[in-house]
C-alpha cells in the first residue's frame, strides 16, 4: 500500500551560462542558477523550506557543497544534503525533493544541480570520470574511460543492428544545430557530418565529436505543493512521474550483450516505464505522449539507445528515426532541441535540473522567446520527459512533466 | 610536483600570490598551493584465492554452494540466497567476444601505454569477463569471435593480470 502524495509543481526555474567558468566559484555560480529560479517564482530565498543541491564532485576544492551553496544563497538556517548519482546527480536531487514535498514533510523546497569540473586541468577530470565504473575490476588494470564504456554499447550495436557511425554523426549535428540558438550552451556553432567523421578517435567506434565537452554550469528547480503554487504562479508545470533504476556496476554484468535484438540500457527501460506506470503512458506507443524531450547523450549512441530505450521507436529502428530527422522540432518527437549534453554542455551534477529548466520553458511556450521560435516545440499534449543516465546506465532517472494536474 | 603546482610556484616567485592568468579567457586563476597525491588501497582478505590463482596462471570465479549462482568478478556473499559459502572454480578461458572499444584517449595513469582494446566476451562457465584484447591488428576483430582468457604480465610495472587474445 502506497501512502497517498501530495501534488508537486515546478513554480521556479533558472540556469547560468554553461562552458569554461573560470570567473566564477562554485557558490557564486549556483546563485547564477538559484537566483534566476527565485525571481522566476517571485520568492526569496528565505521562503524555501529545504535545499537539495546535486553536485557530483571530486574535481572541485569544496567538499561540502549544500552548506557552502546554502550560504551563499541565503536559505541558512533550513535542512540542506548532497545528493550524487553520477551524471544524474541532479534528476536524483529533484527525486529527492519531490519526496519531500510529495509526502508533506515541507511546502517548497529549491533544488540546485551545480559542477565545477575546471577546477581540476582536463587530463584529471577525464581519469576520473573514467573511474565512474568499477574502479577495481574495470579501471585499475584496463584503463576504461567513459567515452570507453559508451564505446562497448555502441560497438554491440552496431554488431547486432548495422548502425552506422554517420548514423551517430547526424545526431551530433542536430545537437549542435539547436546548441546556436541556445544563448546559455557552451558550442554555439554549427557542424556537419564531415566534422565529426574527420574527427581523430577518443574510443572506437566514437570520435572526439560524438563526446559532449567537460563543462562548468548550474542549475535551479523550485518545487512546491499544489496549496502553495497556487499562490505563486498560474502557470504550474506538474511532476506526473518520475521513475529511477539502477544498472551493474560492471560492464560484464550486463545481459544485454547476450540478447541479440537487444542493445540498450536495461536501467533506462526500467525507469522509463515506471515513470509511465505513473503517468499512464503506453511504452509501446510512447513518442505519440510527449511534445519534447530532454534524453542524456553525453555521447551520441547514448541518445540513439535512449530513443529505443525509452519505447519512442522499436528496437533497432533507432537509426531509422536518425535518417528520417524525426527527432527534429516538428518531427515525430523533438528530442534534445536545447543542444543536449553533446553541445549545450554536460556539467555532471547540473545535467538533470538543466533538461527540466529547459522543459518547462518549453511547456510554458517560453522557450521560443528565450533561444529561438525554430526551437520551439508545438504544445498540444502538454507531457514532456526528462531522459538523464549517471554513469553508464548505473544510475537512470525519467522525470514527466506535466500541463494537467496529475492525480498521484 | 604536478605542472599546475610549478605554474603556482612561479607566480609566487614573481608576484607574491599564486594567480595566473588563463590563455584563452585572459582570467586571472588562484592555484591551490595545497597538492594532494591521490592513491588508493583495498581490502582483498574476502578473496584471496583469486590473487593466489593468478600466481598459479589460474582465473578463479566462484559458485554458490547452496543457490549455484556464478559470480566473475568473484565475491564470497550470495545476495541470492544469503549464504557465504562458495566454490572456487579456474576457468577454462575459452570465450566468444561479445563487444571492444579501441582506447585513443587515455587517463593519464594509462598515458605510457600504446592504445588498448578491451572487450567483453561470454565464458564457457556462463559468466562474461572483461579485459584487455591482445591483437596485432583490430581488423582481425570478428563479431563473436573466439577467444581465450589467460594470466599475463603487464609490462613495464610487471605485474600478473589477465588478457583475451584470439584463438
Amino acid at each position: 500500500m502506497v501512502a497517498k502524495l501530495r501534488n508537486v509543481a515546478i513554480v521556479g526555474v533558472g540556469q547560468s551560462k554553461f562552458g569554461n567558468r573560470y570567473d566564477v566559484r562554485i557558490d557564486e555560480l549556483a546563485w547564477e542558477a538559484a537566483g534566476e529560479a527565485l525571481k522566476d517564482a517571485n520568492l526569496s530565498a528565505k521562503d524555501m523550506e529545504f535545499l537539495v543541491v546535486g553536485c557530483a564532485g571530486g574535481w572541485s576544492a569544496e567538499a561540502l557543497p549544500a552548506a557552502i551553496c546554502s550560504e551563499y544563497c541565503g536559505t541558512l538556517p533550513k535542512g540542506s544534503m548532497r545528493v550524487e548519482a553520477a551524471c544524474a546527480t541532479s534528476s536524483a536531487a529533484v527525486a529527492a525533493a519531490y519526496n519531500f514535498v510529495a509526502s508533506g514533510y515541507v511546502d517548497i523546497a529549491l533544488v540546485i544541480g551545480v559542477e565545477k569540473m575546471y577546477e581540476s586541468p582536463s587530463p584529471v577530470q577525464i581519469e576520473l570520470i573514467g573511474r565512474a565504473g568499477n574502479f577495481f575490476w574495470e579501471f585499475e588494470n584496463f584503463g576504461m574511460t567513459f567515452p570507453g564504456y559508451y564505446a562497448l554499447h555502441a560497438t554491440s550495436y552496431m554488431w547486432k543492428h548495422g548502425l552506422k557511425e554517420e548514423d551517430l554523426a547526424e545526431i551530433a549535428v542536430k545537437n549542435h544545430h539547436y546548441a546556436v540558438m541556445n544563448p546559455k550552451a557552451q558550442f554555439r556553432k554549427a557542424i556537419t557530418v564531415e566534422t565529426v567523421m574527420q574527427s581523430r578517435y577518443v574510443a572506437w567506434p566514437l570520435k572526439l565529436f560524438d563526446c559532449c565537452p567537460l563543462t562548468d554550469g548550474s542549475s535551479a528547480v523550485i518545487l512546491a505543493s499544489e496549496n502553495v503554487a497556487k499562490k505563486i504562479t498560474d502557470t504550474p508545470v506538474w511532476i506526473s512521474g518520475i521513475g529511477c533504476a539502477t544498472g551493474t556496476i560492471n560492464l560484464s554484468k550486463r545481459d544485454m550483450f547476450l540478447k541479440l535484438e537487444y542493445s540498450g540500457l536495461e536501467s533506462a527501460v526500467e525507469a522509463a516505464k515506471q515513470a509511465y506506470k505513473r503517468t499512464g503512458v503506453d511504452y509501446d506507443n510512447a513518442a505519440k505522449y510527449f511534445d519534447v524531450a530532454c534524453v542524456h547523450d553525453c555521447f551520441t549512441i547514448a541518445e540513439l539507445m535512449a530513443y529505443e530505450d525509452l519505447g519512442f521507436c522499436k528496437r533497432g529502428e533507432g537509426p531509422k528515426l536518425v535518417r528520417e530527422k524525426q527527432t527534429y522540432n516538428g518531427g515525430l518527437i523533438p528530442v534534445n532541441i536545447d543542444g543536449g549534453l553533446k553541445a549545450k554542455g554536460h556539467p555532471i551534477g547540473a545535467t538533470g535540473s538543466s533538461m527540466i529548466y529547459s522543459l518547462t520553458k518549453q511547456l510554458r511556450q517560453e522557450y521560443g522567446k528565450y533561444a529561438s521560435p525554430e526551437a520551439q516545440a508545438n504544445i498540444k499534449n502538454g507531457k514532456a520527459l526528462a531522459h538523464n543516465i549517471g554513469g553508464t546506465g548505473h544510475y537512470a532517472y525519467v522525470t514527466i512533466l506535466s500541463l494537467e494536474k496529475p492525480n498521484v | 610536483m604536478s605542472e599546475l603546482g610549478e605554474t603556482a610556484k612561479k607566480c609566487i616567485t614573481e608576484k607574491g600570490l599564486p594567480i595566473m592568468e588563463d590563455e584563452k579567457s585572459k582570467l586571472p586563476i588562484y592555484i591551490s598551493v595545497r597538492e594532494l597525491p591521490l592513491r588508493f588501497q583495498f581490502g582483498i582478505a574476502k578473496i584471496p584465492k583469486f590473487f593466489e590463482g593468478l600466481k598459479e596462471g589460474k582465473i578463479y570465479m566462484t559458485k554458490c554452494k547452496k543457490c549455484g549462482e556464478r559470480y566473475f568478478p568473484p565475491q564470497t556473499d550470495c545476495p541470492k540466497c544469503l549464504e557465504s559459502d562458495m566454490d572456487w572454480i579456474p576457468l577454462s578461458g575459452e570465450g566468444e567476444l561479445l563487444t571492444c572499444t579501441m582506447i585513443f584517449v587515455k587517463p593519464s595513469t594509462y598515458a605510457h601505454y600504446k592504445d588498448y582494446i578491451v572487450g567483453i566476451a561470454q565464458m564457457k562457465e556462463g559468466i562474461k569477463v572483461l579485459a584487455w584484447l591482445n591483437v596485432d591488428d583490430p581488423k582481425k576483430i570478428k563479431p563473436k569471435m573466439k577467444v581465450q582468457l589467460k594470466t599475463v604480465k603487464r609490462e613495464p610495472e610487471g605485474f600478473i593480470t589477465y588478457e583475451f587474445s584470439p584463438i
